[in-house]
């Protein structure tokens, strides 16, 4: 008997793929994000950071793109990984910190590592201030500072010479923006502007493009001008298309 | 592909630009090292000055470079001490050509342009793929910013086809500084999307009163 499907993936198409793979018709590509993101637990709440490059390959595909997901009204969650993998798993949440993280971690391992979003979730609810990373396969971690990306390393060194307990507002914000920059700056897969989230109990401050250390250095002062003509056309091909006749009378009828 | 054991090469970065005028030569490229998604250094520099009249610019494997633009001088050397005169710019695309196919069965992982001035004073550039297959043009960008850069110098500077009867002048009829304007822009707008261009951008001008260098920052991240 045939079972219904309940969602999740079809693998039906594996063979087929994996033949045209072997004569040389690749798959097309997903964008992946690089990325530095961050978060740290501080004295009144969590700070959550994230640079805003997203790369296809050695290519920037977007140099401002937002990265942080809004999960409740306190629970934010920064995502690195496919861009549409970490969007799609942090649709339609609510409530507690931990609920998020219980939904996130069950909803990544059905999918057993194919859902490819790594993510630091941070939040303020009842219980008080709470950060998670959590992995592709489905596991978690729960810690005071956490970061996750392909700049993680260069973030996690500045995090752990400078974190301390009961940071202040403004020294979290601070350093969370100092590892963020850390990424940015010698991370290839991260770049261009911080952006940070800060949480307290009742309130959420999302500082887009919090810093921008990195405007373009030079633009030319002659400018570009693209007149017409100046691309050579080479021939020209005007096919015009029969016009479709449109009764309007039998629409509006009721 | 770089999977296997016997991969011995690996890919540093970076980009390269020359564009060609009627009495000048510009030739740049950017000073960022890198590999994976590392940064190796932000301030080494891919250009070599093989003669007076004769800038070599190369992107690719920085040890395959080092080793091809020291084969390069030495040669270069050995002409001077023979022939009582340093290479002419052409002379020297020659070389480079059969110096490139003499390893074609294990090449030299190099994207070259080479730029300078012609024995009659007029800028000639010299682009080649990695065994040494070459062409004189008015302008070139090889290395990971090339695919962005191109265009935009096809656009800008629009050399007619060698192919062309009676042959017309490859050269761009730009001056020096609209030139080296053009440069500067076309290389921070690579580095905007190309996350192995950056840093700086060291930019080497050939004319007749010889041969000068200039730096301009580029963005670091």
């Amino acid at each position: 008997m045939d079972v219904p499907a309940k969602g999740g993936f079809s693998f039906d198409m594996c063979c087929r793929n994996g033949m045209m793979e072997k004569k040389g018709f690749k798959a097309p590509g997903f964008l992946k994000t690089g990325t530095t993101i961050v978060g740290l637990v501080f004295a009144d709440g969590v700070v959550l950071g994230a640079d805003t490059r997203a790369t296809e390959g050695p290519i920037v595909a977007d140099k401002n793109c937002e990265k942080i997901h809004y999960m409740a009204p306190y629970i934010y969650c920064y995502g690195a990984g496919t861009a549409a993998d970490t969007e799609a798993v942090t649709a339609g949440r609510e409530s507690r910190v931990v609920t998020a993280l219980a939904l996130l971690k069950s909803h990544l391992f059905r999918y057993q590592g194919h859902v490819s979003a790594a993510l630091v979730l941070g939040g303020v609810d009842c219980t008080g201030p709470h950060l998670h990373t959590v992995y592709p396969h489905g596991s978690t971690d729960t810690l005071p500072f956490a970061t996750m990306g392909s700049g993680s390393l260069a973030a996690m060194s500045v995090f752990e010479s400078k974190y301390k307990e009961g940071l202040t507002r403004e020294e979290g914000i601070q350093l969370v923006s100092e590892a963020i920059c850390a990424g940015i700056s010698d991370d290839l897969g991260s770049g261009s502007n911080v952006d940070v989230c800060v949480m307290t109990k009742g309130k959420t401050e999302y500082l887009r493009n919090h810093l921008l250390p990195n405007p373009r250095t030079y633009v030319s002062s002659k400018g570009y001008s693209f007149v017409l003509g100046q691309t050579e056309v080479l021939a020209t091909k005007i096919t015009p298309l029969k016009q479709a006749e449109v009764t309007i009378g039998d629409a509006m009828e009721e | 592909m770089s999977r296997r054991g016997d991969w011995v090469y690996e890919n540093n970065g970076g980009t390269c630009v020359a564009i060609a005028g009627a009495d000048y030569c510009v030739i740049a490229a950017d000073t960022r090292l890198s590999v994976g998604y590392s940064i190796l250094t932000r301030d080494h520099s891919k250009i070599c000055e093989l003669a007076d009249k004769c800038v070599l610019a190369s992107s690719g494997f920085q040890g395959d470079i080092k080793a091809l633009h020291k084969n390069l001088a030495a040669r270069e050397l050995l002409y001077q001490h023979q022939h009582n005169k340093r290479m002419s710019c052409p002379a020297m695309a020659q070389l480079l050509s059969n110096t490139l196919y003499y390893k074609r069965f294990f090449p030299y992982y190099a994207f070259n342009v080479l730029g300078g001035l012609d024995s009659e004073g007029k800028g000639c550039v010299f682009t080649y793929d990695a065994v040494g297959s070459y062409e004189r043009t008015g302008y070139s960008a090889q290395g990971t910013g090339s695919t962005l850069i191109m265009p935009v110098l096809d656009n800008q500077l629009k050399s007619p086809s060698p192919l062309l009867l009676p042959a017309r002048d490859a050269v761009t009829p730009l001056s020096e500084t609209e030139a080296i304007d053009l440069v500067k822009d076309v290389f921070a707008s690579a580095t905007e999307r190309d996350i192995y261009t950056g840093d700086k951008l060291e930019i080497v001008v050939v004319n007749k009163a010889g041969t000068r260098r200039e730096y301009i920052d580029l963005r670091k991240d």
